[in-house]
């Protein structure tokens, strides 16, 4: 379970998260949207104790983020970002075995080495293990990052925008990914989606924020309303069922002037 | 430790090998400086040599460490701690101690205890320079490297104007310090220096793992659970120390890590710490016992190598940004 309590993150007199209070229960596929600077990767990266915040209190299974051991946070909840640039040269096999280094400190054991193996078929990369990531499309290097999240094997997994950069296909596969870590594997995905679509056909949990404050929470059929859409996105959105499944139509807007 | 070198099958196959290549260029380099032209009496020519070689070995281990260590916290393959700022430092310090107490003054003073005071103020500058650049609420590469090159052109002044202020002989005793040499290395500091480096460069390897992590970036890092501040700043003080060891034994050598760090990473297809770093260090080695000895023994000139050296480095440092390899 990860608790937020009245959590606020400010620079100067600019509160980019602010009076967040959220439980997150454990396992399943939590989506946090919201429109473009609403503070959903600001909170996501504070879960991820990436970032400090200015107040406030994160407990992830009662461990305070700010003050539990790194390492031992490291075994429990996971982290990765849209940005991850690496400066050495490392092969897709090299990157998953780091997914190891909380467990073991750079000293691979037999058992860590059934765990790479295991996170590389689990995202396909088998054939691909010994190329090196420069050598890879961006398809393939995303999820490259994303075996070594599965590779660390925490009970928390937090994705930042998973799907950018990421075509039709690849975007489907890797939301179908979230959901096979959370039922066949168990674990909990918290993720921040920029597509309400993805979000409404694939996630448990929907937490939506806007200016810093969380607006909107609940199920994905109680999320996904026009009235709900004005209020997050401050656009009109039609939402139809297909297939079982709600979908938002949002791309004609009328023109105001 | 061949559970630690069969870590990671993917990358590092080769680099035991290149290792072990590298290793016997190196121990080449140190018999042929210790034994080619010996002419007269072997007992004093390997003692005279022996010194020098120890220099030569403590100065090169120092830089090519320091350089990785500090290229790998800073997340990039273009900045050597001397780029930031560290050799105008070390002409602020000299030329401050001799604007202070005149070179007469100096030369009373023990000369292992100026060494360590200076290793010390050095030391103690950069931690407070890196702790404010990569642990404050700014971490910028580009703040990094300005804040280097703003801090190098102050100590540069002030040192300018110390020494248009000082008796203009002291000043060319003064100017003969600026200048790196491995020729006149001071040799009684050298027992003080090795237990210097041999201290961080231990403490270094045993940190080997967790700077491959530190190589993903901060993010990773701290998301894998490495102690993010605590370990920069121990390897920034450790590179610190170094890199204060080395110019004070030899002067400043502004390219001469960026060179040996990046032949490293050339030669070692593997990321791994466990490798580069001794490949660094034998690549110094070998740069400056081999250039040594060709130098004094086959051109018979004996000043020059630090010049060739920096010409070198310069060049691989000029390619360097114009391939755009700072990112």
């Amino acid at each position: 379970m990860i608790e937020i309590r009245d959590v606020r993150k400010s620079y100067g007199d600019a509160a980019v998260v602010q009076g967040v209070n959220l439980t997150l229960p454990r396992g399943g596929v939590t989506a946090i949207i919201g429109p473009n600077g609403a503070g959903k990767s600001t909170l996501l990266t504070m879960i991820g104790r990436l970032l400090p915040m200015t107040s406030g209190q994160i407990l992830v299974d009662g461990m305070d983020v700010t003050h539990a051991a790194s390492n031992a946070l490291a075994r429990r909840l996971s982290i990765l970002r849209q940005d991850n640039h690496i400066a050495a040269r490392l092969t897709v096999r090299d990157l998953v075995a780091f997914g190891r280094y909380p467990h073991s400190h750079g000293r691979l054991t037999r058992e860590d080495g059934v765990h790479v193996a295991r996170a590389l078929e689990f995202l396909g990369l088998t054939h691909l293990a010994d190329r090196f990531l420069d050598e890879l499309s961006g398809g393939q290097r995303q999820r490259a990052h994303v075996a070594m999240v599965v590779c660390q094997d925490t009970d928390y997994i937090l994705l930042d925008e998973p799907l950018n950069n990421l075509d039709m296909k690849h975007a489907v596969g890797m939301m179908q990914l979230m959901r096979r870590m959370a039922d066949d594997l168990g674990k909990t995905i918290v993720v921040v989606l920029h597509d309400i679509n993805f979000a409404s056909c694939y996630a448990d949990h929907i937490v939506a924020m806007r200016d810093g404050r969380v607006i909107r929470e609940g199920a994905p059929a109680a999320i996904m309303t026009a009235d709900a859409m004005r209020a997050i996105y401050d656009i009109d959105m039609h939402i139809e069922e297909i297939g079982g499944d709600r979908i938002g139509v949002f791309y004609r807007q009328p023109t105001r002037d | 430790m061949p559970a630690d070198l069969s870590a990671s099958p993917g990358s590092g196959r080769g680099g035991g090998l290149v290792l072990l290549v590298l290793l016997v260029i190196a121990l080449f380099a140190c018999t042929a400086f210790m034994t080619v032209g010996v002419t007269g009496g072997w007992a004093f020519v390997l003692q005279l040599r022996a010194v020098k070689l120890a220099a030569l070995l403590l100065v090169g281990c120092a830089i090519a460490l320091a350089t990785v260590l500090f290229q790998t916290v800073s997340g990039n393959r273009i900045l050597t701690p001397s780029i930031m700022g560290f050799d105008a430092l070390y002409i602020l310090i000299q030329t401050a101690a001799v604007f202070a107490i005149g070179t007469s003054g100096l030369n009373l003073i023990d000369k292992r205890l100026l060494f360590v005071g200076q290793a010390a103020l050095m030391t103690a500058f950069a931690a407070l320079l890196y702790r404010w650049l990569f642990t404050g609420a700014m971490r910028s590469l580009h703040l990094l490297l300005l804040a280097g090159v703003v801090l190098g052109m102050l100590f540069r002044s002030l040192a300018n104007i110390l020494q248009r202020m000082i008796d203009p002989n002291e000043f060319v005793v003064l100017q003969d310090r600026f200048f790196a040499s491995f020729n006149t290395v001071d040799t009684t500091l050298l027992g003080v220096a090795a237990v210097i480096t041999a201290v961080a460069a231990i403490a270094i390897w045993r940190m080997r793992a967790t700077l491959d992590v530190l190589g993903l970036g901060r993010d990773a890092a701290i998301a894998l659970g490495v102690p993010y501040k605590r370990t920069t700043m121990t390897a920034l003080l450790l590179v610190a120390v170094l890199t204060s060891t080395s110019t004070a034994l030899v002067g400043p050598v502004a390219f001469f890590g960026l060179l040996v760090a990046n032949l490293a990473y050339a030669l070692i297809p593997s990321h791994r710490h466990a490798l580069t770093l001794p490949a660094a260090a034998l690549i110094a080695v070998i740069c400056l016992v081999g250039g040594q000895t060709v130098l004094e023994r086959v051109f018979a000139f004996n000043t020059a190598l630090a010049i060739i050296v920096e010409f070198l480095g310069g060049i691989v440092f000029l390619f360097m940004l114009v391939r755009g390899a700072v990112r």
